[in-house]
């Protein structure tokens, strides 16, 4: 496996002061290698998104950042804390480093502003040594990569359809040539064929360009088949970690196993869609021990007692995955 | 002829997100009515309207003078005597604006009634029924909306034989429903399009069941704005009224003090206890509607609260500020929060 | 190009309402006034201006209301708004062209400035919550609740006097004849400085508190999360993302709620004994004149349907989805 470009270490994110104090995002650690897809699933409020949002500090009032670290590895020169930035090293860090396609094309555009000024901007304020000739020729060239007519750079967000809309995004995220690019639910608001499309287009792109990609989804069929490695969410903590094709064949976790169920495949033989019974738990009474016990089907003794640790299960593949549940108990904890 | 849909959320400055209340689920609306009241703005505001509403109740009575009552002590500046001073006739200024509370509290509260009234009448049926009775009953209300309230008024009072207070009251309300009634259009709109109202027309409830039983209670808030909003402004439309007097400046309210201050140069004779004090009671009652309004707004779309804190101290101490695009950073320590049983926490080693 | 018609269509729609109003509020009123008055000048009227006023007030019983209409709209549509009591024998018309460009300018200009100034001061307490930006909003909402004109009179009292730079009443010293010259300029300015301050005092924190409002509501849309995001400016977000879209609901609600403002400023004209519109229409109210009072209305309403349309217009230039073709 290659070098680390992104390290999540034990970031905890709440929302909320004081008591009233909600954490969404409990002690994570992830790590993410240079050029892969880092697949991230989960049920909404299992706290996904708020890891991404976090990681970048875009979280809105009031979520605060508690603890942990979020290490960013350049592809030269020492690794550096992302949370400890002034806000001007932040600010100058943003897009260049890590670019983000949001949830919801249709709000991500300002709709005031055509494509072209959208587009430019982030150059004026990374590159304020390019020529204005040379910007517009930069979000040209942008646009040309992910399939849109040049044309179209001086068209207002309204004038294009959603798909056109989150190509825009795609390629604004693409202009300065980040190590990572998030991306947080890119294609929900999109049809399926769409989807697909545009999904594909960003793997080619990304074998082009050599970028990391953390693709946040709760569609866990696509992440299957898009992503390297997939992280699967749960209550705010990760509870299983592994390649793609691991997670698809034999998950571990029951949670996996069931989130796995709740979704057609689009290849391989037909299965039936199971679901998971009962609903995510609410943030601010979280079950005792694992969380998830209360809807799983396999839950035992020691379930609802201690939190299982994040670690090394005990199969033939454990050296490349981890899962946190006491059906898989380890003595190799990963943090 | 009607405004696109869009841009008539977006018509109420500050209100637009009204077009969306969070509150959207009737179930939820009895425990937050009472919530409300705990809205500090709201409640300093409840409290000081209701001490204008106790002196328009007692108000004549507790007044130590008649308002037109003259006596020698002409042009007096206040005393143990007289609180507030002396007109020029000698009258008594403080129980003249005691007396004058009730003439404006009534004018302002039946105008409003009028105008919700009114207002939620057309609104409604506008946002409910669509199709051409909108098109018509919003052309309508706009008209309203530009033509200027005011002038208007002064109008149609200046034509008006005798203009007692209800008649004033009327003739406001009759004329200024029309802001609230596009306000609660825009929202019956939006709840129409809402699964509960849906369910409740698929079950075959009748159209004024669902407009009464489904849509009201939705839409409490906004009314209650509206009423309040329209009662600052008939308040603010009877004073001026009186005070360029085109009503009767026989009955007093507290307009009529400031034009018989204005047309006996109180000014000029420095006699600031003529004026400065009825002034005063306008501008504290306007604020206490206003600061009820705020509640309201703040309750419909919590956005608008001020943060209740803003700055939050590190674990290093430093203070830092909740906004948005910066998400502040309370410690950065790479500790883990809780203990995951059983073994502590080993890094884990990056595989080649 | 479609919205600006339509636009213009219900604003012409609306001058034809408010003319009709006008047409008819002297038609319901109980008693004769306007009859009373011509009967008391009666030797100094001509028998044409005596036609005038039976039009416009509806005295003449032999016509029907029909006819009366047509002959109400051919006497307006050639100006003439019948003869003022009040400056008898002066044309209403006149007297209105001559006290209008007073207002316009006062109130204009005031109103203007209190809108961008507002807007400013509202961008700044809402994109910065928390810092003493919303230390104004008490102070605002207090002053927004005080009647124009008895913050003029309090205006006056505090400010003016014998030793005062302020002058207390009147558009221009009087011995003074307007024209645009050294002279006259800049005692027309010092005389408006008062009652500009007026307006702009108690005006001014609406538009405080609206564009905070909007400024906090938009601060929450994802593509000022999306800004943040790609690292621009702290200023750049705040006037190009935030501001210009929050602005948008503000310019809407301006055009709207001059109707409100200029039913207020009419008022300081008033006090200040302000040679524009207003303090016609309180002269008016003052002798019974009522062609004056009709005439100041309409020309009000339409001042106000044109500053309508301007508004309108501005808001086309701001946002790009009103102006698409179709």
């Amino acid at each position: 496996m290659s070098k680390p470009v992104l390290e999540i270490r034990n970031l905890n994110v709440e929302y909320g002061l004081g008591d009233q104090a909600v954490r969404a995002v409990r002690d994570v650690n992830l790590t993410l290698h240079r050029g892969e897809v880092l697949g991230l699933a989960g049920e909404s409020g299992s706290g996904k998104s708020t890891l991404a949002y976090g990681m970048t500090r875009l979280l809105p009032p009031p979520g605060v950042i508690t603890g942990g670290q979020v290490l960013y590895h350049p592809e030269q020169g020492e690794a550096y804390d992302v949370l400890g930035l002034s806000d001007r090293d932040l600010r100058a860090f943003r897009w260049a480093e890590t670019a983000i396609v949001f949830q919801g094309a249709m709000n991500s555009l300002n709709p005031v502003h055509k494509i072209s000024t959208q587009l430019t901007d982030v150059l004026r304020a990374h590159r304020p040594e390019m020529s204005e000739a040379a910007c517009n020729d930069r979000a040209r060239e942008m646009l040309k990569l992910v399939g849109i007519a040049a044309d179209r750079m001086d068209a207002y967000p309204h004038q294009l359809s959603g798909g056109m809309r989150q190509r825009v995004m795609i390629g604004m995220a693409l202009i300065l040539q980040p190590q990572v690019v998030i991306m947080d639910e890119p294609t929900t608001a999109l049809d399926v064929v769409m989807q697909r499309q545009i999904l594909s287009q960003l793997i080619e792109l990304r074998e082009r360009l050599g970028f990391s990609v953390v693709f946040i989804t709760h569609d866990l069929s696509l992440l299957v088949e898009f992503s390297n490695r997939i992280a699967i969410m749960y209550g705010g903590r990760i509870v299983e970690e592994a390649p793609a094709a691991a997670i698809y064949r034999d998950s571990l976790h029951p949670y996996s196993k069931g989130l796995l169920g709740s979704f057609p495949a689009l290849r391989g033989p037909r299965r039936e869609l199971t679901g998971i019974p009962g609903s995510p738990p609410d943030l601010k009474g979280m079950p005792s021990g694992c969380s998830f016990h209360p809807r799983c089907p396999k839950a035992f003794d020691p379930c609802s007692g201690n939190i299982p640790v994040l670690g090394r299960p005990d199969t033939p593949d454990g050296p490349t995955r981890s899962v946190a549940c006491w059906l898989h108990p380890t003595e190799q904890p990963v943090g | 002829m009607t405004i696109p849909t869009s841009s008539i959320e977006q018509v109420i400055p500050g209100q637009g997100s009204m077009a969306q209340p969070e509150s959207g689920k009737p179930a939820k609306a009895k425990r937050q009515r009472f919530r409300f009241v705990t809205n500090k703005k709201a409640a300093t505001g409840l409290i000081m309207l209701s001490i204008y509403v106790l002196f328009a109740i007692i108000g004549p009575w507790i007044a130590p003078y008649e308002p037109d009552a003259r006596s020698n002590d002409l042009i007096q500046s206040p005393s143990g005597a007289h609180w507030l001073g002396t007109t020029h006739l000698g009258q008594d200024v403080f129980s003249q604006l005691l007396v004058g509370t009730r003439s404006v509290m009534f004018v302002g509260f039946v105008a409003g009634i009028v105008a919700t009234v009114l207002s939620v009448i057309i609104g409604v049926t506008a946002g409910y029924l669509g199709g051409k009775t909108d098109e018509g009953l919003s052309a309508l209300s706009n008209v309203f909306l530009v033509i200027p309230a005011l002038p208007l008024i002064i109008i149609i009072t200046s034509t008006l034989e005798s203009a007692e207070d209800w008649l004033i009251a009327l003739v406001i309300g009759l004329t200024s429903w029309s802001w609230n009634a596009r306000v609660l259009r825009a929202q019956t709109l939006s709840l129409r399009r809402r699964d509960f109202v849906d369910a409740a027309r698929a079950t075959g409830e009748k159209t004024w069941r669902v407009i009464v039983f489904e849509l009201m209670p939705n839409l409490t808030a906004v009314i209650a704005s509206g009423f309040v909003g329209t009662v600052i402004f008939a308040v603010l439309s009877e004073i001026t009224l009186a005070f360029i007097g085109v009503t009767s400046s026989t009955t007093w309210n507290w307009g009529t003090i400031l034009f018989w201050a204005q047309g006996q140069q109180a000014l000029a004779q420095e006699a600031w206890w003529w004026f400065i004090p009825a002034g005063l009671a306008i501008a504290l009652l306007g604020t206490a509607l206003s600061l009820i309004n705020f509640g309201i707004d703040e309750f419909v779309s919590p956005r608008l609260r001020s943060v209740g804190k803003t700055k939050i101290k590190t674990v290093d101490g430093r203070t830092v500020r909740m906004r948005i695009g910066f998400t502040p950073v309370l410690s950065n320590s790479p500790a883990p929060h809780t203990q995951a049983s059983p073994t502590p926490v080993v890094r884990k080693e990056v595989t080649q | 190009m479609k919205y600006l018609l339509q636009r213009i269509a219900f604003y012409l729609f609306t001058a034809w309402a408010a003319i009709t109003l006008n047409f008819f509020i002297p038609r319901m009123v109980p008693g004769d006034p306007v009859q009373a008055l011509i009967t008391k000048y009666q030797g100094q009227l001509s028998s044409q201006a005596i036609d005038s006023l039976y039009v416009l007030f509806g005295l003449d019983k032999d016509k029907s209301v029909w006819e009366e209409y047509v002959d109400y709209w051919s006497q307006l549509l050639h100006g003439d708004l019948g003869l003022s009591f009040t400056f008898f024998p002066t044309p209403v018309s006149e007297i209105i062209s001559t006290s209008l460009p007073w207002t316009l300018l006062l109130v204009g200009i005031t109103t203007i400035i209190s809108f961008f100034l507002g807007t400013g001061l509202g961008v700044l307490a809402g994109w910065r919550r928390g810092s003493w930006a919303d230390g104004l909003l008490p102070v605002t909402t207090f002053l927004s609740s005080v009647p124009y004109f008895w913050l003029g009179i309090i205006a006056i009292y505090l400010l003016t006097g014998p030793d005062s730079f302020f002058p207390s009443s009147g558009g221009f010293d009087n011995g003074l004849v307007p024209a645009w010259d050294q002279y006259f300029i800049p005692n027309a300015l010092k005389h408006s400085l008062l009652p500009a301050l007026t307006i702009l005092i108690s005006s001014v924190s609406g538009w405080i508190l609206s564009m905070r409002n909007m400024m906090v509501t938009v601060a929450s849309e994802d593509y000022i999360t999306v800004a943040h995001a790609k690292g621009l400016s702290d200023r750049r977000v705040a006037m190009s993302y935030a501001a210009r879209n929050a602005l948008l609901p503000n310019v809407s609600g301006f055009a709207l709620s001059l109707g409100f403002i200029v039913g207020g400023t009419l008022l300081v004209e008033i006090v200040f004994s302000y040679p524009g519109i207003g303090f016609q229409l309180f002269q008016a109210l003052g002798a019974q004149d009522y062609p004056l009072m009709q005439g100041v209305f309409l020309i009000i309403t339409i001042s106000v349907l044109v500053a309508n349309l301007i508004a309108d217009v501005a808001y086309l230039l701001l946002d790009p989805r009103t102006r698409k073709e179709g």
